[in-house]
Parts: C-alpha cells; sequence; structure tokens
C-alpha cells in the first residue's frame, strides 16, 4: 500500500509541476476527462499521434527554411498545424512559440522564423520528456496495483 | 482515409450528461466530422462517442463530399450513403475549407437540411460572419470540450424531436 500511495503522490506532484511551470494547460484536463474504462489508454493514444505529427512537421519546417528561397505561406502552414496540435493536447509552451513563428512568417523575417524553429524544437521535446515520464509513472504506479487519481 | 466508428462501447459509460439514452430516442445521431488534423479527429471521435453519437471522420472535404454522395461523378441519391444528422467540420483545411465544404452542402438539394457547424482555432468574426451567412449552424472554437459537443447533441435532438428535446437537460 506504501508504494501505491507514494506513487500516486509522484503522480500527482509530477502532474501539478507540468501545470506550474506552462508546460501543460487545461486542454490536457479535457484529455484525460475522455478517458474512461472502455478507452484506458486514451490519452497516450492521442499524445503518441501528437508526437508522431509533430515529427513530422518539424522536419518538413526544417526542410522548408532550408530552401534558397523560402515560401513563407508553406511554413506558415506548417506552423499553423502545429499550433493547433499542440493546443488540442494542451501542449501549451509549444503552442505559445508556434504564435511567435507565425508572426515572424507573416513578416518574412527569416532569422525570426529559425529562431522560432529552434525555440520550438527545444519545447517539444521538453514536453516529450516530460509527458513520457508521466506515462511512465502512471504505467508504474498500475503495475503496483493503483488507479490514476482522478 | 474516411474512417467509421460505432460508439457501442461507451453507451453505457458514467456520462454526466443527465440524459440516458433511453429517453434520448430511439437512434444515435450520426455525426461526420471533417479535419485534417490526425489528432483532431481522434479527439473529436472521443468527444462525439463520450456524447452517444456515432462517428465517421472524413480527413478532407473531398472525401466528406463522396461520403453524402455528393462527390464528382456519383448519383445525387447514393443507396449506400448512411444517414448523418450533423456534420462538424475545421474551417482551415488544405485544397477545401470547411467554407467551402459547407458552401457545397447547402447547395445541394439532398444535403442541404442536415445542419454544418464549422470549428476554428481562430476568432475571426469577418470569417465568423461568412460562415453563418452561408447557413452554418454554428461556428465554434478549438479545442472543442466536452460540453461543446453535449450542448450540440441536446440541440441536434431538440431539432429533429421537438418533444423528446424538453427531456434533454445537458449543460
Amino acid at each position: 500500500m506504501d508504494g501505491v500511495a507514494q506513487l500516486q503522490k509522484q503522480l500527482v506532484d509530477f502532474t501539478d509541476s507540468l501545470f506550474q511551470e506552462g508546460f501543460l494547460d487545461e486542454q490536457f484536463n479535457q484529455l484525460q476527462q475522455l478517458q474512461d474504462e472502455s478507452n484506458p489508454d486514451f490519452v497516450v493514444e492521442v499524445v503518441s499521434l501528437f508526437f508522431e505529427d509533430s515529427e513530422r512537421l518539424l522536419n518538413e519546417l526544417a526542410k522548408a527554411l532550408e530552401q534558397k528561397t523560402i515560401d513563407f505561406r508553406k511554413v506558415d502552414a506548417h506552423v499553423h498545424q502545429f499550433k493547433g496540435s499542440s493546443s488540442s493536447i494542451g501542449a501549451q509552451r509549444v503552442q505559445k512559440v508556434c504564435i511567435a513563428f507565425r508572426n515572424y512568417c507573416e513578416e518574412q523575417n527569416i532569422e525570426g522564423c529559425l529562431k522560432c524553429l529552434q525555440q520550438v524544437k527545444l519545447e517539444y521535446s521538453l514536453v516529450k520528456n516530460k509527458l513520457e515520464t508521466l506515462f511512465k509513472i502512471e504505467k508504474q504506479l498500475i503495475a503496483a496495483g493503483g488507479s490514476i487519481p482522478t | 482515409m474516411a474512417t467509421s466508428s460505432s460508439s457501442s462501447s461507451s453507451s453505457s459509460s458514467s456520462s454526466s450528461s443527465s440524459s440516458s439514452s433511453a429517453s434520448m430516442g430511439d437512434e444515435k445521431p450520426h455525426v461526420l466530422a471533417v479535419d485534417d488534423s490526425l489528432v483532431d479527429r481522434k479527439l473529436i471521435e472521443k468527444l462525439l462517442t463520450k456524447s452517444s453519437c456515432k462517428v465517421t471522420t472524413a480527413e478532407n472535404g473531398k472525401k466528406a463530399l463522396e461520403l453524402l454522395g455528393l462527390g464528382d461523378g456519383q448519383r445525387t441519391f447514393n443507396n449506400n450513403v448512411c444517414k448523418v444528422n450533423l456534420i462538424i467540420t475545421d474551417y482551415c483545411m488544405p485544397g477545401m475549407t470547411g467554407y467551402e465544404l459547407l458552401k457545397k452542402i447547402k447547395e445541394s438539394p439532398s444535403m442541404k437540411h442536415i445542419p454544418v457547424v464549422v470549428v476554428s482555432s481562430e476568432n475571426v468574426p469577418t470569417r465568423i460572419k461568412k460562415c453563418l451567412d452561408e447557413g452554418a449552424q454554428e461556428f465554434m472554437l478549438k479545442p472543442l470540450q466536452l460540453s461543446d459537443v453535449t450542448k450540440l447533441r441536446c440541440q441536434l435532438t431538440k431539432f429533429s424531436n421537438p418533444h423528446k428535446g424538453m427531456l434533454c437537460m445537458g449543460r
């Protein structure tokens, strides 16, 4: 029982920190509320889709910004998608960078765009790391016989 | 690719909506959700199945029209077309936008009666007005929440069945 209580506390504390540090926002809570016994892996599934999608978008963005003549509309289209998906799962810091990124696209500011690409890559890898840790703790908790506190 | 899913697993889940499936009517409403984002399609599908709807998703306007029997070269009254009670479409999509899809639906004698809800991550008043003027039932901001979908679900019941609508006390 001690093990479970400890893991539960670890989970709650870790989740709280993610919200406090702005990695996640209310939308992530919405995702968790949609998870139930009939679909206990829903959050992991959606987040996995987000990871796949993000990696694709980051590749596209890198390619688009490497071109001799940059097509800013194309870059903007990718950033718009990234902004959308990060918003849908509650990845707040990623979303914020995307907003700045779009502004640079509108201004056709190459340097700004390149800076944002680096930033969004960083924020993405940070939140990915955090979420993977979160899922790991959840798995440990369930394996120890506990349940995820709602 | 369009995917079809029925909500058999969640029909009796503990939903916080005060309307049980018995009082909501005999059949679940069938919703066609159109969005180019894989993440958003998964989300909307879950939101809808959790609200006791049958869901079909499409990744673009062209596929959505085909599902409705309005694709190029299709006969208007295609018997293979499933009955759809509501269409939810994203506004920003490559190729055909949600607005263009809305227009095509409202121009079709067989489909124009189907309510269309347009969703967007951007709150642009001219965009909203444009969609509403074209006949959109509603314009909603993304990301959609369960309360938004519950509200739509409720409106659907009232729309199709004024008496049963009174039993819906959703948020």
